[in-house]
């Protein structure tokens, strides 16, 4: 682990993140485009219409183990860029991300019977289903009362603190499918098509737990702060 | 598969040091941090498997610290290793499968887990990693969809043995959930779609 390892606007972005591979995943989902030659993290930014300080500790999140963000930056960060971002990986995780694994797992059980191709489908549709419904709540009842509160307009019945108590584990059946495919796939499928498919399911794993780590230490802490007028 | 720790620990600077020594190897893995262990938490813990626990045993009541070995043993039957934040007694000492001082080097942290789990496993009879027959009719079971209730009426056992089971299986397969359950006894020919 590198503690001393900062972020910072100045620095080049191809710099930034040739840190970690995660954070390529970032960088597309806040509308950036590659492309950027030498430019610093603030230009491709400020390009791009996307506040450097949200994207500074979201990448610090994505990159640094047991990041703890400055209170400055916690003060400074506009929640509005902080859900954002949780929506647009919503539509990227459903959209997108599973679309490319169901294609890597049915690549995989091609040569297998019927069955088996049967079988993992409906696996990964449950948990789409499972993910649709977590995402929904937040899409539907949490980011909402998000604007409210910014509004200054927010009712009695829902706080923050019940999305954090109800805020279920995402990540079991998943753990579950990198088990199953990892162990116990029949012989007749392809190390290949294996390797491709547990390359998508690792990714997934590491990007949703580092998209939990922003909901309970990012998102939940800005948004009681506004409730209390802090 | 590195072994699952869990650690009911309330010093987070405690916790947080033992996780770094035990990631930093790949052979042990922090599944799971507690600060105390309250009435209900075995219940939150009964679906979790673990390779060794580590406790601070000043958790515990003075009055009841000698049973708290006993505390861990109603959900998991791996050894225990005290963490020792302030001095134990000797007949405290004695309860544990191992204690760690604050002062061990890393090195030494990991040598006595790896005696307390050498030890806990000569004493369990040593059976393969396949699932036992028994085991294979629970796993259908679950993967129908019956509740551990229901599997210990079809099966005349007591639900206890049903939980015992489960968490065999979930060992040796290392798949937690019921769909990922299924999936297993479909694709090993256990049960037809």
């Amino acid at each position: 682990m590198n503690d001393n390892f900062q972020f910072s606007g100045q620095q080049k972005m191809s710099a930034l993140l040739s840190k970690d591979f995660s954070l390529l995943g970032v960088l597309t989902r806040m509308g950036l485009p590659f492309g950027f030659g030498d430019a610093s993290v603030e230009e491709v930014c400020r390009k791009g219409g996307v506040d450097t300080k949200a994207f500074l500790l979201i990448c610090s999140i994505y990159a640094l183990d047991g990041y703890v963000p400055p209170r400055e930056l916690m003060q400074e960060v506009d929640v509005r860029d902080i859900v954002k971002y949780l929506h647009r990986s919503h539509r990227w995780y459903l959209d997108e991300f599973l679309e490319e694994l169901a294609d890597a797992l049915k690549e995989m059980t091609a040569p297998c019977s019927e069955k088996y191709h049967l079988i993992i489908r409906k696996f990964l549709n449950d948990y789409r289903e499972e993910l649709a419904k977590h995402f929904a709540y937040e899409e539907e009842t949490v980011f909402p009362y998000v604007d409210q509160v910014l509004a200054g307009k927010e009712g009695k019945d829902f706080t923050i603190l019940q999305y954090e108590k109800n805020h279920s584990n995402i990540q079991e059946k998943l753990e579950d499918l990198k088990s199953l495919v990892l162990k116990y796939m029949p012989d007749i499928c392809e190390s290949r098509a294996i390797y491709r498919a547990l390359t998508y399911i690792y990714a997934l794993e590491y990007d949703l737990a580092r998209h939990t780590v922003i909901e309970d230490d990012i998102l939940i802490p800005l948004v009681s702060r506004l409730e209390h007028h802090e | 598969m590195s072994k699952q720790v869990l650690l009911v620990v309330p010093s987070a600077i405690v916790a947080r040091g033992l996780e770094q020594v035990l990631s930093g190897t790949g052979e042990f893995e922090v599944a799971c941090i507690l600060g105390h262990l309250s009435g209900n938490s075995p219940a939150q813990l009964k679906d979790m498997v673990f390779d060794v626990i580590i406790i601070d045993p000043s958790i515990f009541e003075y009055a009841s610290r000698s049973n708290g070995k006993s505390v861990t043993a109603s959900f998991s039957d791996a050894p225990v290793v005290a963490m020792e934040c302030t001095p134990l007694d000797d007949n405290i000492r004695k309860q544990y499968d191992g204690v760690l001082s604050l002062t061990d080097p890393p090195a030494g942290i990991i040598e006595k887990l790896r005696e307390a789990i050498a030890s806990r496993s000569e004493t369990q009879k040593n059976e393969g990693e396949e699932l036992s027959a028994r085991e294979k009719e629970i796993l259908v079971c679950v993967a129908q969809g019956l509740l551990n209730k229901e599997i210990a009426d079809r099966l005349c056992l007591s639900i206890h043995t049903v939980i015992t089971h489960r968490k065999n299986i979930t060992r040796k397969t290392g798949i937690k959930t019921v769909a990922g359950l299924t999936v297993y006894a479909l694709m090993n020919g256990l049960m037809e779609m």
